[in-house]
C-alpha cells in the first residue's frame, strides 16, 4: 500500500536512534583529536626521502636520477642534480639531488614515484596533519623536510620496509661478490702478466668493480 | 483569578504591566511593539535550539554523536555557527544585482515573521486576530516565492535561476494542495479567523479533546497539510531547491556568509509557523489533549506540539531520500490535488449527513478508498527494486 514503506523507514531510524543510546557498539565515532585509531599498514599520504644513517643528507638514497620527476603525472616534483659525487649504498660514487622539491599541495598521493624508483629511495609517509598558515610556500617541501629515516619507515611500513631492506642487502651481496670476483681476476691477471710479487688488491678493485655493475 | 490561569496569562499579564509605563493613548502601539519583540525573540531561539537538536538527531539516526565539543554536550553550537556566519566574507557577484541580491533574503525573513502575526501560541496571545487571519497567512506565506525569485535572478549565474525556477515550481505546485487541505476546517468552523478556529476545538468529550484530526476527513486534511508544508518549507524528503549533492544550494548558490544565514534561518522559521498553522487548523492549537490536563498553560501546550512537529520533521528528514523532480510534482498533481479535492467533498459531507456513526463510517471509507485507489493507479507503472545497470558493473 502507499506510504508502508514510510512507515516501515520510520521505524528503522526510530530504531537507530534509540539504539545509539542503549548499545556502545553502534557508536563508532572515534572522538578525533584525543582518541585515533591506528592507521592500517598500507595507509599512505605524501612522498618522504628514505635515507641510510644519522645524517640525513650525507645518507639520502636518492641518485637524481628524475624518473619520479619524469613519471609525475602533476608534475609536483621537482630536481637539481649535483655537480659532484658522493657513494651510494653499495660504495658506488653517485650523483644526489642538490634540489628536491615536492609540492604537496598539487601531489595527488597516486605513488607511481615510489613504483618507478629504482633507489628504493621515494616512500610513502602516513603523516596526515600537515595543516599550514602558508599555503604556498608551507606546502612546498624541500629535501631536508622530505628526508626521513629508513627507521621511520621500517614504523610506518615494517612489511614493505623489510622486504626492501631484504632486496638492498641481496644487492649489496652481489656488488660485494662480484667486486670480490673482479678483484681475484685483476690480481690473477696482474700476477701472470708481471710474475711479480701480489700488489694490495683494494685500490684497483674500488675503482674497477663500480664499473661493471649493471644498471648503475 | 486562579492561579493556574494566572499563570496561563503570564506573558498577557506582563504585557499589559509594560504598557502601564506609558500614557493612554500609546498603549495599543507599545502592546503591539512588546508582542512583536516576544515573537521576533522567540522563534529564532527556537531555530538556534533546533539547529542543534536536528544535527544531533540525525547524527543519532546514523549512529553518530552529533555536534559535542561547543560547551557542554555541544549545546553552544548555535553560539560558534552564528559567530561563524557573522565573521565569514560576504561575496556579490560582480554582474549580480546589487539590491535585489541583498533584498531577496530580507524579504524572506521578513514575509515568513509576518505570517506569525496570526498564529495563536496561547489563550489571547495572538498579535492580530484578523478575521481572515489564514488568508493574511496563506497571502503572506506566497511572497516567500517571489524572495526565492529575487534571489535566483539577481545572482546573474544561471544555476542559481535553474535553481530558483525549481523552487518556485515547487513552491507553486504545493501550495494549492496546503491550500484545499486547509479549507476543510475553514469550513467546518465557519470562519478564517485562527483564533476562532482553535476555540473550535477546545472541547471534551469525556476526557478526548475536540480535536479536527480525529475525524476522518480532518485526519486526510492533517496528513495532507503536513506533506504540502514539509513541500513548501523545502524539508525533507522535499528539499529539492537546495539539493546539496545535485545542485550545491540552487536558488542561494551565490550567498555567502550572513545572508546565507538568513535563508537558513527564514527556511527554519517557515517550518516553525507551518508547523504552527498545522497545529492551530488540525490539533488544537492551544488546547490540552485530555480534560484533566487543562492546568497546563495554553501557550506550553502550543510550544509542545511544536516541538513534537519539529521531532517529526527531523525524524522525517533522517529517514527519506530527495524526490526527484518529476516524482515531486506527480505526487503534487495526481495525489495531493485529487485527494484535497475530495477532502472538502467529504467534509462536505460530514457537514450535512448530521450526527451519527453513520457519517464516520461513509466519510472514512470514501477516503481509505480514494487513497488505495489512487496509490495502486500510481504504483502500478513503478517497477520498483533494485537498480540494473547496462553499462556501469
Amino acid at each position: 500500500m502507499l506510504g508502508e514503506g514510510i512507515l516501515q523507514g520510520l521505524a528503522e531510524t526510530a530504531k537507530n536512534f534509540a539504539g545509539s543510546f542503549v548499545s556502545k557498539e553502534r557508536l563508532t565515532t572515534v572522538q578525533y583529536p584525543e582518541e585515533r585509531i591506528a592507521p592500517i599498514e598500507n595507509t599512505r599520504d605524501f612522498p618522504i626521502l628514505i635515507y641510510d644513517g644519522n645524517d640525513p643528507m650525507a645518507g639520502l638514497r636518492c641518485v637524481a636520477c628524475q624518473i619520479c620527476e619524469k613519471e609525475c603525472p602533476p608534475k609536483c616534483i621537482y630536481i637539481v642534480k649535483s655537480t659532484d659525487k658522493k657513494p651510494d649504498f653499495v660504495g658506488k660514487m653517485q650523483i644526489y639531488p642538490t634540489r628536491f622539491d615536492i609540492d604537496i599541495s598539487v601531489c595527488m598521493s597516486c605513488q607511481i614515484c615510489v613504483e618507478v624508483c629504482p633507489f628504493e629511495a621515494i616512500k610513502m609517509d602516513t603523516e596526515f596533519e600537515l595543516s599550514t598558515t602558508d599555503r604556498f610556500g608551507g606546502l612546498l617541501y624541500d629535501r631536508e623536510q622530505l628526508s626521513k629515516s629508513n627507521e621511520h619507515y621500517h614504523k610506518i611500513h615494517p612489511t614493505e620496509a623489510a622486504e626492501v631492506d631484504a632486496r638492498l642487502a641481496e644487492e649489496k651481496a652481489k656488488a660485494e661478490t662480484k667486486a670480490k670476483a673482479a678483484a681475484e681476476a685483476a690480481a690473477a691477471k696482474a700476477a701472470a702478466a708481471a710474475a711479480a710479487p701480489p700488489t694490495p688488491a683494494a685500490a684497483p678493485v674500488a675503482k674497477v668493480a663500480p664499473a661493471k655493475e649493471p644498471g648503475a | 483569578m486562579s492561579l493556574s490561569s494566572q499563570f496561563d496569562q503570564i506573558f498577557v499579564l506582563l504585557q499589559h504591566w509594560i504598557e502601564g509605563f506609558f500614557p493612554q493613548s500609546l498603549q495599543p502601539a507599545v502592546g503591539a511593539v512588546v508582542a512583536v519583540v516576544a515573537i521576533v525573540a522567540t522563534f529564532p531561539a527556537i531555530f538556534a535550539v533546533t539547529t542543534v537538536l536536528e544535527r544531533k538527531g540525525l547524527g543519532r539516526i546514523q549512529n553518530r554523536l552529533g555536534p559535542n565539543r561547543v560547551g557542554p554536550l555541544g549545546i553552544l553550537q548555535p553560539v560558534a555557527d552564528g559567530i561563524k556566519s557573522l565573521t565569514k566574507e560576504d561575496i556579490v557577484p560582480r554582474s549580480a544585482d546589487a539590491v535585489v541580491h541583498f533584498l531577496a533574503p530580507v524579504v524572506l525573513v521578513v514575509a515568513i515573521f509576518l505570517g506569525y502575526a496570526v498564529l495563536p501560541v496561547g489563550r489571547n496571545m495572538v498579535l492580530m486576530n484578523m478575521d481572515a487571519g489564514l488568508l493574511f497567512f496563506f497571502a503572506i506565506g506566497a511572497s516567500t516565492e517571489l524572495s526565492i525569485f529575487m534571489a535566483g535572478w539577481s545572482s546573474r549565474n544561471k544555476y542559481s535561476l535553474l535553481g530558483a525556477l525549481r523552487a518556485v515550481a515547487q513552491m507553486i505546485s504545493y501550495e494549492v494542495p496546503l491550500l484545499l487541505s486547509s479549507v476543510v476546517a475553514v469550513m467546518i468552523t465557519g470562519s478564517l479567523s485562527t483564533v476562532k478556529i482553535v476555540e473550535a476545538q477546545s472541547g471534551f468529550t469525556g476526557i478526548f479533546p475536540h480535536w479536527y484530526v480525529f475525524t476522518p476527513w480532518g485526519f486526510a486534511g492533517f496528513v495532507l497539510f503536513v506533506i504540502a508544508a514539509l513541500a513548501e518549507t523545502n524539508r525533507s524528503p522535499f528539499d529539492l531547491p537546495e539539493g546539496e549533492s545535485e545542485l550545491v544550494a540552487g536558488y542561494f548558490t551565490e550567498y555567502s556568509g550572513f545572508k546565507f544565514a538568513l535563508f537558513f534561518l527564514g527556511e527554519y522559521l517557515g517550518m516553525f509557523s507551518i508547523a504552527g498553522f498545522a497545529i492551530t487548523l488540525f490539533l488544537g492549537g492551544w488546547g490540552a489533549p485530555f480534560s484533566f490536563l487543562g492546568f497546563v498553560p495554553s501557550w506550553a501546550w502550543f510550544f509542545f506540539k511544536l516541538l513534537a512537529a519539529i521531532v517529526f520533521f527531523i525524524w522525517l528528514r533522517g529517514t527519506l531520500p530527495r524526490l526527484r523532480q518529476d516524482q515531486l510534482m506527480n505526487f503534487a498533481w495526481k495525489f495531493m490535488l485529487p485527494m484535497t479535492l475530495l477532502n472538502i467533498l467529504v467534509a462536505g459531507a460530514w457537514r450535512f449527513l448530521g450526527e451519527g456513526w453513520s457519517r464516520w463510517v461513509i466519510c472514512s471509507l470514501v477516503l481509505l478508498c480514494a487513497y488505495v485507489l489512487l496509490g495502486r493507479i500510481l504504483m502500478r507503472h513503478q517497477r520498483l527494486g533494485p537498480r540494473s545497470y547496462r553499462y556501469a558493473e
